[in-house]
Parts: structure tokens; C-alpha cells; sequence
């Protein structure tokens, strides 16, 4: 059993206890996970295989996404050792690339094709470089972000990991687990991170 | 007439403002006034403004009375017509039936919500074939299929009434708590659930303002303004289409058509919407 399997069984059986005390609670979501898969239909690429949960999900679903820390930080941890870097040692990208991924909402939906790079949605939830006044705030602001946190080593390496998986630093973050899910490569992240840290990024401009 | 053609002229001044928007160019501003995110978006309020406007004589009315003659005068093939159908309160009762689902239909042993009792209906009796309902059960610019004007019309006589989803049968019951637990279901590669979306106050997705379906002020939107006339293609878009659009978004593969999983979620905002006024069909953009 590998550390991410054990991980999750404990996790699942210390929230079993928990949610022992709400019996019809937890019949009310086994019904509506089996009238899911009964209901749902692959369409292009979206197959239903995307009905199971994983171990975080499961976790973050049983716990209104509020687990209790000590099993947060294991999972947590779990999913911080399987961020991969890039090789080269190399974070940075071109920030200008990353500002149209960042524009790009695109990837994943059943009318997005097989194979086609999708985008990253970041405007969707953040408020990133000024000019783009067409933001989302179902998370932080993101401009000035290298200006007020720095652009050093630490600092792209925490940014990287974050959009390469939020949930290695809050398990039940809204954010997507971009390159975990395989819906953003190695250099589309680079130039993701180029975007919030480049000094001539225009996120960091006065 | 004359009204209808200075609506119709004000929709389609407002479909070119909201395609000029998008195709706009990001707008340069200065980074303090971006600093802080605006209240509500220009767009949005622009929008409101308009659909003010446009509710007051709402081109959904063309539909409503399309669907109206289907429900009074169509006959099937053996004879039979709406005025069987049973949409809660008897026998060819329209009014206030809209307002009043989803409920249990003890003829098929279900709870259905209005949009899958009316097609039940047209099936049943007006000889409507299921599978040609299938094959195209939302609108598009080239058509909007019968059934959803019939469902326009059956949501307009239900129009300023308060909405009262019954919870009385067990399977009423049932069915909303399932409705709440799907909403709260995050999987897929996203990890998405409708709450991600719909689950906090004040939330936008780029401009759009999210309503948090939770809280009954604001699960109210999962009613009002639907069935919708999308201003940006002239077509009618139900509820139904709503929970199919966002869960693509969720990148969940896609819900079977007027289904149990359907039927839930909207049993469940819709009691959570309860006493609140319908103020019937709508404008969406
Ligand atoms: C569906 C919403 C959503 C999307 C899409 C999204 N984020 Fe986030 N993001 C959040 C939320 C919510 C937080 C805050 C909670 C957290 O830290 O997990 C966050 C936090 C962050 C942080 C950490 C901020 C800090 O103060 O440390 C970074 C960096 C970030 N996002 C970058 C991105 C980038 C780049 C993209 C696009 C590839 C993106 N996000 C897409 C919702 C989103
Ligand atoms: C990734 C984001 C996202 C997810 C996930 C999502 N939605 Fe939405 N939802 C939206 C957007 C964007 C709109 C459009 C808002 C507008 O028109 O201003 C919307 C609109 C709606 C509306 C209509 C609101 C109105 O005012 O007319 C309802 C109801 C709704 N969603 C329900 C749901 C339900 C139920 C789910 C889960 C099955 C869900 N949404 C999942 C983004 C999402």
C-alpha cells in the first residue's frame, strides 16, 4: 500500500466516525453518487470515469471540505510529493504566454477536442495583470503578486507547485490541481509562473 | 405591435452591445482603480438596466403563446390533448402548476420537475416521440423545440405566484436531500461541485455575478428569469438546459436529459426557494 493509499483509508475511517452520528446523511449521498453514475453519459471527452472520486475528493466531499487538520496535513503532504518539477530546474517562462493562458477558459469540457492544449482559467477566479478588468473573484487577487511576495527561488517554487497542485497547500482549495489533472504541461506552467513573478510581467508593474 | 418592434429593436441594440463588449480589447485603466475589485460590473448593470426595460413586454411572450395554442389545441393521434394532463392540481389545471413542482406524480410513481412532467405529457397524449425530444431537447438559433414553448407557457401562468415545491411525500423528501448532496459532489478534474460556483456570497466568474444557490434570497435565480429568452440568439433556454450548461463547466460528463439527477438538484433549489415570488418567464443574456 503505497503512503497516499494508507493516507486516505485512515482519513476515511476517522471520518467514518464522525460521520457515523448522521446515518441518513450519509445513505442521502451514497443514493445520489449511485444516481449520478446511473444518470450520467460520456460525452467527447468528458467520460464518466470522472463520477469517482479520488482520495482528496472523497476526504473534502465527506468533510464539507473543513477535514480535520491532522488529516488535511498528511494528504496535504501526500500531494506536495507528487508535484514534478520541471527537470531543468528552470521555472520561469515567458510571461507574455502566460498572460494568454491565463485569458484562455478553455479545456476540459466535453466540448473542448482530445489533444488540444487547454487553458488556465486563472481570470476566471483571479484578478491578475490591470488591464484585464473582466475578473473573477472566486479567488485572491493575484496582481502584484511578485511585487509583495518576491520573484526568488522559494518563491517560484511555491508558485509552480501551487498551480501544479493547490491542494498540496490547502486540501480543499477551490482551485484546480492543473498539472496533477494533466490540464496544463510543464511549460504552460513555467510561463504561468513567469506571469505572476517576472519583474516586466505587467502583474508586477506600478 | 408597435411596443413589440421597439422591444425587439432593443434587443437586438443590446445583443451587438454585449457581442462589442466581448470582442473588445482588454481596456487599459489604471492599476489602483484595479486594485480593488468593482462592485458589480459595468456589463452586468448595463444588462439589468436593459432587462428592466424588456420585461415589460418580453419577446418570451411569442412562445408562451405558441406553447398556449399546443396546449389547447393540439390533438394527438387518438383524440387526446393536454387538457388530460396532469400537472399536480388535476386535470388540465395550468395555473399556479409551475410553482408547485417538483412533486410526486403518483400516476408513474415518480417525483418530476415541470419541464419533465410537461414532456411526459406530450408524449403520453399528443403522440411526441421521446426520442425525437431527445435528439434535440434544448433550443438553438435555428429552433426552439415544441416542448419548450409549452413549458414557457405553462411557467407564465404561474407568473407572481409564490413559489411552494411541496414536501410532503416521502419521496418529496428524499429527492431534495439527494438534490442537496449532488450539489455538494465535488469530483472530475477540476474538482469541482456546484458549490464550488454557487457555495459563497458575492462571487463572480469574470464578469458573471454567481448567485450562492444555498441561501434562499439566492436560490431564488435558479427560478427567476427561466425559462429564458437568450437575448444573444433569439431562442427560449429552460432549467433544464441551465444544470446541462453547468455541469460542462464542472467538466462532469453530461446528465441524461429530463433525469432523476436533474430533477433533484432542482427540487432541492427550488425548496430552498420556497415562498418566494416566480415572476415568470424571463430575459437571460
Ligand atoms: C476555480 C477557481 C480558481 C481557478 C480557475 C484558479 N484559481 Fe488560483 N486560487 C483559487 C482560490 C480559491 C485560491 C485561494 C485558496 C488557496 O490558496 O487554495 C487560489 C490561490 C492561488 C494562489 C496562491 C495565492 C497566495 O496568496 O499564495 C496562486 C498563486 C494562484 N491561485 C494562481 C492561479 C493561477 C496561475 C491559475 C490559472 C492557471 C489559477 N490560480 C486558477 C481559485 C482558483
Ligand atoms: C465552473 C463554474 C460553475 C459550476 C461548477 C456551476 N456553475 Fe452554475 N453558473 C455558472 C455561471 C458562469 C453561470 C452564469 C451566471 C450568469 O448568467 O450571470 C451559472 C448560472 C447558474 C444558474 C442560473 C443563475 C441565474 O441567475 O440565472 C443556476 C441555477 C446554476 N448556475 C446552478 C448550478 C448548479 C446546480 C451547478 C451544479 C450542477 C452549477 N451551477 C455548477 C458557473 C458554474
Amino acid at each position: 500500500m503505497t503512503a497516499m493509499k494508507k493516507t486516505v483509508v485512515f482519513a476515511a475511517a476517522a471520518l467514518a466516525c464522525s460521520a457515523a452520528l448522521a446515518d441518513e446523511i450519509r445513505n442521502y449521498r451514497a443514493e445520489a453518487v449511485a444516481m449520478m453514475k446511473r444518470d450520467f453519459k460520456a460525452k467527447g471527452i468528458a467520460t464518466t470515469d470522472r463520477l469517482h472520486e479520488d482520495g482528496v475528493q472523497a476526504v473534502c466531499n465527506r468533510s464539507g471540505d473543513n477535514p480535520p487538520k491532522d488529516i488535511a496535513a498528511r494528504l496535504e503532504k501526500d500531494q506536495l510529493d507528487n508535484v514534478r518539477y520541471p527537470a531543468d530546474g528552470k521555472l520561469m517562462g515567458d510571461w507574455k504566454a502566460g498572460e494568454k493562458l491565463a485569458q484562455s477558459g478553455r479545456g476540459m469540457t466535453w466540448s473542448d477536442k482530445a489533444g488540444v492544449p487547454g487553458g488556465g482559467n486563472c481570470y476566471n477566479c483571479h484578478q491578475i495583470a490591470p488591464a484585464e478588468t473582466s475578473f473573477g473573484t472566486l479567488g485572491p487577487s493575484l496582481y502584484q503578486f511578485g511585487k509583495t511576495r518576491g520573484s526568488g527561488p522559494d518563491m517560484q517554487k511555491y508558485v509552480y507547485g501551487k498551480i501544479w497542485n493547490a491542494k498540496a497547500f490547502n486540501l480543499c482549495s477551490a482551485m484546480p490541481r492543473f498539472g496533477h489533472a494533466n490540464a496544463l504541461t510543464e511549460q504552460q506552467i513555467k510561463d504561468l509562473v513567469a506571469l505572476l513573478l517576472d519583474p516586466q510581467s505587467p502583474v508586477n508593474s506600478k | 405591435m408597435k411596443q413589440r418592434t421597439s422591444t425587439l429593436l432593443a434587443v437586438a441594440a443590446l445583443t451587438a452591445a454585449l457581442a462589442a463588449h466581448a470582442q473588445q480589447p482588454a481596456k487599459k485603466a489604471s492599476p489602483q482603480a484595479k486594485a480593488a475589485a468593482p462592485a458589480k460590473s459595468d456589463i452586468s448593470k448595463e444588462f439589468e438596466k436593459f432587462r428592466e426595460v424588456l420585461e415589460e413586454d418580453n419577446p418570451a411572450e411569442l412562445f408562451e403563446a405558441k406553447g398556449e395554442d399546443i396546449w389547447k389545441n393540439k390533438k394527438g393521434p387518438s383524440g387526446a390533448s393536454m387538457a388530460q394532463c396532469d400537472l399536480g392540481l388535476g386535470a388540465g389545471v395550468v395555473k399556479g402548476a409551475y410553482v408547485r413542482m417538483p412533486r410526486w406524480f403518483a400516476d408513474v410513481g415518480q417525483v418530476m420537475d415541470a419541464e419533465r412532467r410537461v414532456v411526459h405529457c406530450m408524449i403520453k397524449y399528443l403522440g411526441y416521440k421521446e426520442e425525437d425530444i431527445r435528439k434535440q431537447p434544448f433550443s438553438n438559433v435555428n429552433k426552439t423545440p415544441d416542448h419548450v414553448s409549452v413549458i414557457t407557457y405553462v411557467a407564465a401562468q404561474s407568473r407572481n405566484m409564490k413559489i411552494a415545491a411541496p414536501q410532503k411525500h416521502p419521496k418529496e423528501v428524499e429527492t431534495y436531500n439527494i438534490g442537496k448532496e449532488i450539489f455538494a459532489y465535488r469530483a472530475g478534474p477540476y474538482d469541482f461541485s456546484c458549490a464550488s460556483c454557487h457555495g459563497a456570497d458575492g462571487m463572480r466568474i469574470r464578469t458573471q455575478d454567481l448567485p450562492n444557490l444555498r441561501k434562499p434570497a439566492e436560490a431564488i435565480r435558479a427560478y427567476q428569469g427561466w425559462p429564458g429568452y437568450r437575448m444573444t440568439g433569439g431562442f427560449m433556454l429552460t432549467q433544464q438546459w441551465r444544470m446541462n450548461d453547468c455541469f460542462r463547466q464542472q467538466r462532469f460528463p453530461e446528465p441524461s436529459y429530463l433525469s432523476d439527477s436533474i430533477t433533484a438538484l432542482l427540487a432541492y433549489m427550488t425548496v430552498t426557494a420556497n415562498g418566494q415570488v416566480y415572476k415568470g418567464p424571463g430575459i437571460k443574456r
